[in-house]
């Protein structure tokens, strides 16, 4: 429970680092991309909005720099992250809240997919040393080299132009209505499974390279060797034994990976023109719609904190040394 | 039990009082380095990139923004790479765009580790707030996600923020990973003996960490550079590839980022995506398979063999755990 | 001291050769060794880090993990039901898997790595059970794990403890406890009471000679320590750089040492009786694997060696200068004819039992 505790400390400490980093960036460029902006849409916001702004990119210089932290804070409190220029005059949190589903299926489906499959030929490839599994490991690897955008290239190149069998861009059929019904849903995972599959594809080397040096390791602790003592198959050593013990670090190593995962599924997201988040902060950088950007950056991390924090009481299920407190 | 481990390895390490010169070269960390298939293609993969970094631009035949009237064509003995939608060479694009590629890498690669080294080993020799300071701020860098995080920042720099720029905000991010892991290496070689013995007649600091802790240190630092060059310009190609980033150097990210605008895939030019993603990708490998082959140096257990391969083959018997091999001269009974 | 009636061979090691490592680097670990435990028998096992004595059990047993590899000879195990013997070696792995605990059991260093850290003790005591007993209900299974428990004296409701809950002496009689789950015929014991202090020690062997006992097995004890041996065994081998270099029954090998390496090893250890002495020691360390000397691997640190000495390796067989029934030396000095070094002679008649 400490061990919890002390993990969720830690992730309040993150979310105020990415809320301050997100404070001071706009305050660090010369300019002022504000005024732009209003100057563009002159007379179309109001004054709460033109407000709201102003809070946000800090050019309210009659407030001290302490002072538009706190109403900085106060404002992220009330769910207000501005609005967004592109998609002007949606609200950013809006923007994001349409297209954060899409992301967290996709990213999340992924993520288990690719964990799962990764582990077990981790698992099978620490076995048997030598066997077909760990001949499998220069080509995984080479796979995990391969940029996740042009791999999205390659498999939208492969299997949408030329061979025709996936849809080449897209979250769903655009004749079907979204919704809670069979049409939608099911175009909607024929749309997913190419980006789904280049997710699984990119992360799977990383984690069957991390189980599989585990296995390794810990095949040769005492307690393996014991367990072959007793007579136990050798599915019931590998699996019950050395695996058990030898999948701890890749779920304390979660955070490392879901950290990369989920930039290249942004880069995924883009290539496929997904509509998920990271499709939304490519239009942002595009268009420079720096509120959203920022709103973006903050969602998904925030994401990936809950989501350690999942891992994080995985592994307290898993490893009971962490429930005792020596 | 432990008797067996150490019994192991008490076995097959080196003698270190070996006097002969040769057997000594043979056991060399470098010559055994050098001798792994995985650490001995990823430096010829290296060396190769090195070089075409240093050469592409002054072997390249056009100019890569000049264009041209031959639209999207194929690969041809005048343009190697074929052309782009507005008639520029992407041979050329390719291999001007490899130095930015390469130094922009570097230089990150090499600001990250300097500043995880720093940070790694001040948190670890001076325990108490500092480490806990250091390491929290490692770990907050660690959680973040990195590409959304170079994103946000590079998104806010003005556009054609150079290659230097671009270098700095990739290790803004990239320094974290190598900082724990020099961090936990520290850790363990300042509770070691020869470290005590330093502080103990009252060596300083500094003499301390360059002469007792830094060289033991080296294969970590080398494998932690070699991953963060790595990390450094996949970053750097998908900032390009965004759109973001140093847009007029000609790195293979941007081929990419005009590549897709131009709807290259739709329209079959392969010639146009397939050079610039490739190179990417085999660059990538070589330093990974570098990367795998520190690791392997490092770590002894995780080499292939202790047995001989072929000796075992040819007497029929697998080596596993828990079922140690056994040479049968004839037919078991 | 045991009273048990010692009878016929139960496991039988014959000319067994293992290898670290093969081809070009290979290093001969253990160098044709025959040993013999019999029935009821304890048999200790001595000798320094890297003499080979865990190379011997593990070898034997198939445990070693690689890149160890058994190049040659046969380990016969006997059924207590009197059917023909088996060979280890050669034997395929179910069957193997079968002999396994069920017969042949090993305690391992109550170390913290010997239980897996993610268990509780309850089921890393029942899996064993539940797989060579699949009959058993899981009920029955868990009321055997308390009777072991009972058995090395813990508490049952340790039972529900995780490895890194329990002390070392805890861990060291659950090793034992597992051990005694599927009563095996032989039982081997790898420094069980290394990693302990000395009043846990000497609490694990009355433990283990209390089971004996009442459950009637027959041991190889391996430690480094010849004088936990002297009590405990009634058989003792010493080895030395992958042979056995001498062998009989404890308190002749105890009282009449013929080998120099045994005389030195137990002239190591100061007496808290008696009167005080100079604690002789061996000069120079044991041998590197990969440069074994010429001859006897002991002439280097040998104070009698002679020419002989670094020509040809000594079998082990009966002095020829001193035989004593059942005493086995490998060692020139007792193949010659010139006179034993009055250290290594026989002083006095041992009781025989």
């Amino acid at each position: 429970m400490k061990y919890i505790l002390r993990r969720i400390f830690f992730y309040a400490i993150t979310a105020w680092a990415a809320i301050t980093i997100n404070f001071i960036l706009p305050r660090l460029i010369p300019g002022d991309p504000v005024q732009s902006l209003l100057n563009r849409f002159k007379g179309q916001i109001s004054d709460e909005a033109a407000q709201s702004l102003y809070v946000l990119f800090g050019l309210d210089t009659s407030k001290s720099l302490w002072d538009q932290y706190i109403e900085y804070w106060g404002q992220l409190f009330r769910g207000d992250l501005g609005l967004s220029f592109t998609f002007f005059p949606t609200p950013v949190s809006e923007v994001i809240g349409q297209s954060l589903p899409w992301t967290v299926v996709l990213v999340g489906v992924s993520t288990v997919i690719g964990f799962i499959l990764g582990t077990v030929a981790g698992v099978l490839a620490g076995w048997r040393r030598g066997g077909w599994a760990e001949r499998l490991i220069p080509v995984t690897s080479f796979f995990s080299s391969i940029p996740y955008f042009w791999l999205a290239l390659l498999m939208i190149a492969i299997f949408a132009v030329n061979l025709g069998w996936f849809p080449d861009s897209g979250g769903y059929d655009i004749f079907t209505d979204p919704g809670w019904n069979w049409p939608f849903i099911a175009s909607a995972i024929y749309h997913g499974i190419l980006p789904a599959l280049t997710i699984v594809i990119s992360s799977f080397a990383g984690w069957m390279l991390g189980m599989r040096n585990m296995m390794v390791t810990v095949t040769n602790e005492d307690y393996v060797v014991v367990a072959h003592a007793k007579g136990l198959d050798e599915r019931q050593v590998n699996f019950a034994y050395a695996a058990r013990n030898a999948i701890l670090p890749s779920v304390s190593g979660f955070a490392l990976s879901l950290g990369f995962i989920v930039g290249g599924s942004l880069l995924t997201e883009m290539v496929f023109s997904y509509p998920g988040i990271g499709f939304v902060m490519f239009q942002a950088v595009q268009a420079k719609d720096y509120p959203l950007m920022q709103g973006v950056f903050l969602v998904i991390t925030f994401a990936v904190l809950v989501a350690n924090l999942i891992a994080d009481m995985a592994y307290v299920f898993l490893d009971p040394r962490t429930r005792s407190e020596v | 039990m432990t008797d067996i481990a150490s019994e192991t390895d008490v076995l097959l390490q080196a003698d270190p009082r070996d006097q002969d010169r040769a057997a000594q070269k043979r056991h060399s960390p470098i010559a055994g380095f050098w001798r792994t298939p995985k650490s001995r293609v990823g430096l010829i993969i290296l060396a190769f990139f090195v070089l075409l970094a240093i050469f592409g631009p002054l072997l390249a035949p056009y100019d890569p923004n000049a264009l041209s009237d031959d639209l999207l064509q194929p690969p041809s003995w005048d343009h190697l790479f074929g052309t782009t939608q507005t008639g520029q060479d992407v041979f050329s694009q390719f291999m001007v765009g490899a130095r930015s590629v390469m130094v922009v890498g570097t230089i990150a690669g090499l600001v990250a580790t300097v500043i995880s080294v720093i940070v790694g080993i001040n948190a670890a020799l001076f325990p108490g707030i500092a480490d806990e300071l250091l390491s929290a701020l490692a770990n907050v860098f660690l959680v973040i996600p990195a590409l959304p995080l170079i994103i946000l920042i590079a998104g806010f720099i003005p556009s054609g923020g150079g290659w230097i720029t671009v270098a700095l905000v990739i290790s803004v991010t990239a320094w974290a990973w190598g900082s724990r892991v020099i961090r936990a290496q520290t850790l363990s070689l300042r509770n070691r003996d020869f470290v005590q013995a330093a502080r103990a007649t009252g060596k300083s600091t500094w003499s301390l960490i360059t002469v007792e802790i830094l060289p033991n240190l080296v294969p970590i630092i080398a494998g932690s550079l070699v991953g963060t060059i790595n990390f450094a310009i996949l970053s750097q190609v998908s900032l390009s590839f965004i759109g973001i980033g140093s847009s007029n150097d000609w790195n293979w990210g941007t081929i990419l980022f005009w590549a897709q605008g131009q709807q290259a895939l739709a329209q079959g030019a392969w010639w146009w995506f397939i050079p610039p993603g490739l190179a990417i990708a085999v660059l990538g490998m070589g330093l990974t398979l570098i990367t795998l082959g520190i690791d392997e140096f490092v770590n002894p257990k995780l080499r292939p063999g202790g047995l001989d391969k072929k000796a075992l083959k040819r007497a029929g018997v697998r080596s596993r755990v828990g079922y140690t091999a056994v040479l049968l001269e004839e037919e078991p009974s | 001291m045991t009273q048990q009636h010692i009878g016929e061979p139960v496991l039988e090691i014959r000319n067994l050769s293992v290898s670290y490592g093969m081809g070009d680097s290979e290093v001969k670990a253990l160098d044709d060794v025959t040993l013999t435990l019999r029935r009821g028998e304890v048999l200790g096992l001595a000798g320094e880090s890297g003499s080979g004595k865990s190379t011997l059990v593990y070898g034997a047993t198939r445990l070693l993990s690689p890149p160890g590899v058994v190049t040659s000879g046969s380990v016969l195990y006997h059924p207590a039901d009197g059917s023909a013997a088996v060979d280890i070696l050669r034997v395929d792995d179910r069957e193997l898997r079968r002999l396994r605990w069920s017969e042949i059991a090993m305690v391992f260093q109550g170390s913290m790595n010997s239980l897996s850290p993610v268990f509780k003790v309850e089921r890393q005591l029942i899996d064993v059970i539940a797989k060579h007993q699949p009959h058993t209900t899981r009920r029955q299974r868990v009321v055997r794990a308390r009777e072991l428990l009972t058995m090395v004296g813990i508490p049952q409701d340790r039972l529900s403890a995780y490895p890194h809950q329990l002390s070392g002496g805890m861990r060291q009689r659950i090793m034992i406890a597992m051990a005694m789950a599927l009563q095996p015929d032989v039982v081997i014991m790898d420094e069980p009471t290394t990693a302990l202090d000395v009043v846990m020690q000497r609490q694990i062997l009355q433990e283990i000679l209390r089971l004996r006992s009442e459950v009637n097995f027959s041991v190889i004890f391996i430690t480094h320590d010849v004088s936990l041996l002297i009590e405990l065994a009634d058989r003792i081998a010493i080895m030395y750089a992958g042979r056995i270099v001498e062998e009989g029954a404890s308190h002749e090998v105890y009282r009449n040492p013929q080998h120099p390496y045994t005389y030195g090893l137990l002239n190591s250890f100061p007496s808290l009786h008696g009167e005080r002495k100079a604690v002789v020691g061996i000069p120079g360390s044991p041998p590197d694997l990969q440069r074994m000397p010429s001859g006897c691997p002991f002439n280097p640190r040998c104070r009698w060696a002679f020419e002989d000495c670094t020509e040809v390796m000594p079998p082990l067989e009966v002095s020829g200068q001193a035989p004593r029934e059942g005493h086995l030396v490998a060692c020139h000095l007792h193949r010659t004819s010139g006179a034993l070094p009055v250290e290594l002679t026989p002083r006095r008649e041992v009781p025989t039992r």
